[in-house]
């Protein structure tokens, strides 16, 4: 597969940047950053991109190893469009193990234990194998992408993720001729995550998800361990999870234990739960409504009372330049 | 002491605890404290309270009947008004906030989703509701009146529905709404044969 650059397409109905005051400010970092990577290279302390207003967790924690990886991490192009403040990102969050309120997660995430990691790569492959996290992100350089989030539920973020290509990890693990699909696998532990012990939740713990193979190996499809240049926060999916721009937020899963090439396509729990709301595929199409609401629109977050920021949804989240060939004449109303 | 806990003490002392939840939501608007997403924390939490005073309205008879708790029937009316009150900014919120007060996607969203299909005649009747409360309407309305105020079991059942369809993640608000409001219609159905 040819690597493509990451192309960002600015969205038509752009905020102004004066009404969210995180990007110039994030963006001069940024550059403050790279100017002095060389010499923070060394094990300085992490320089954050973020305002210090933005901040409410300055230090995530997370291992030393990883820590210095990050900061080696190649940054991304500027983009036009606002990104969303940190605090927004780590404390309004998906992540139904910690809680079904988006304020849940921030608040409880802390029982998760992100290291020492371990992560299993089986099924169809010809090396599998189980690595602790460091030895796994041996030789792979990171690198920044600042991507779109939709969420199924029709907001969407900017965010800056620190991750490298799912494709470089499959790689390692040499898929053979009958893998066809990678299916992954979070945590399971009550301990770690409460509300897999709460019986009134509707999902089958644990949480699955799944891809084509074609779209695991897209270079557009990441693995992300970092946020914000910073060790990716226990209520993002640390220390491992997927990012899938061009689908809905939920096929992006989060803290990942096992990750497993198979010949048939996985079972992935949102599908499981309700097929005729999720898709197998997923992919963000404003022409294909959720039963229950319209994907016509999104609402970029942040946003205030008077101004509800609604922008257009774009097909494949505006990532259809890079990946709108992997779907060729299928049916994207059937194929939701 | 004892004169704060006369009926009239009471009803302010319930009153301003109703509005307590309210207070706060205006505080948070200032303080810029509601998250990313304001107006679905405003309209989750008015929707909230309106089904917790829903809940506290349809207690009254019971406790009355069960403890002979009768005082409590004088601030019926009261916690029923907190219902359509904070119904009312639910409902407000919504078109307003989360709608862009853009009828033409309301008219649609009222076509397509079932959950606010179920929310409007849950709402017209609160507000009837509301507006037939005042004692010289209640006098004006005779006989009716005992039968249009128990068109609220009918808002409680509109309401466990409007919950049952929003059902994603966790079963829990629909399961502890749905007992609380359908054990409430319940009790009413074992009523004694004499009045």
């Amino acid at each position: 597969m040819p690597k493509k650059p990451l192309i960002i397409i600015p969205p038509k109905n752009q905020i102004a940047p004066s009404e969210i005051t995180s990007e110039s400010t994030y963006l001069n970092r940024r550059q403050l950053m790279t100017s002095l990577l060389g010499g923070a290279l060394i094990g300085g302390p992490l320089i954050s991109h973020a305002a210090p207003s933005q901040l409410t967790d300055e230090n995530p924690g997370g291992p030393a190893w990883l820590k210095e990886k990050l900061l080696a991490a190649k940054p991304a192009q500027p983009t036009s469009e606002s990104i969303t403040p940190y605090n927004h990102v780590t404390q309004y969050n998906n992540f139904y193990e910690f809680g079904t309120a988006k304020t849940d997660p921030a608040k409880t995430a802390h029982r998760l234990k992100p290291d020492p990691w371990r992560v299993s790569i089986n099924g169809a492959v010809d090396k599998p194998g189980q690595y602790f996290l460091d030895d796994l992100l041996k030789g792979i350089d990171f690198e920044e992408r600042i991507y779109r989030l939709r969420c199924v539920e029709a907001w969407s973020m900017v965010i800056p993720w620190v991750g490298f290509s799912l494709s470089e990890i499959l790689k390692k693990a040499q898929p053979n001729s009958s893998a066809k699909y990678v299916a992954f696998t979070t945590l399971l532990d009550k301990e770690q995550m409460p509300e897999q012990g709460n019986r009134l939740s509707t999902i089958n713990w644990p949480y699955q998800e799944g891809l084509r193979i074609d779209e695991a190996m897209h270079p557009l499809c990441i693995l992300a361990v970092g946020l914000y240049g910073k060790v990716l926060p226990n209520q993002n999916g640390a220390p491992l999870r997927l990012v899938v721009p061009w689908k809905y937020g939920f096929k992006s899963i989060k803290s990942i234990v096992a990750i497993t090439l198979m010949e048939k396509q996985p079972i992935t729990s949102w599908n499981v739960l309700a097929p005729k709301e999720y898709g197998f595929f997923a992919n963000v199409n404003p022409q294909v409504d959720h039963p229950r609401w319209s994907q016509a629109k999104e609402r970029r977050l942040p946003n205030s009372l008077l101004k509800p920021n609604i922008v257009p949804t774009q097909i494949y989240n505006g990532y259809g330049e890079e990946v709108a060939s992997l779907y060729g004449s299928l049916d994207l109303k059937k194929h939701f | 002491m004892k004169q704060f806990l006369t009926t009239s003490w009471r009803r302010i002392w319930i009153f301003a605890l109703s509005l307590t939840p309210c207070i706060w939501l205006a505080w948070r608007i200032y303080d810029d404290d509601l998250g990313p997403e304001p107006a679905k924390t405003l309209v989750n939490t008015c929707g909230v309270w309106a089904a917790n005073f829903l809940v506290l309205t349809l207690m009254v008879t019971p406790l009355k009947r069960f403890f002979n708790w009768r005082s409590l029937n004088t601030h019926r009316r009261m916690l029923g008004l907190f219902c359509w009150f904070y119904a009312s900014l639910h409902f407000g919120c919504y078109v307003f906030f989360i709608l862009g007060a853009d009828f033409q996607s309301f008219t649609f969203e009222l076509t397509q989703r079932p959950f606010i299909i179920a929310s409007i005649p849950a709402w017209v009747l609160l507000t009837i509701l509301a507006i037939t409360s005042p004692k010289s309407i209640m006098r004006l309305c005779g006989k009716r009146w005992k039968l249009i105020h128990q068109s609220i079991y009918i808002i409680a059942v509109l309401t466990v529905l409007h919950l049952i369809w929003q059902i994603r993640a966790s079963y829990q608000d629909a399961i502890i709404y749905g007992v609380l409001l359908l054990g409430l219609l319940a009790l009413r159905c074992k009523r004694p044969a004499t009045p």
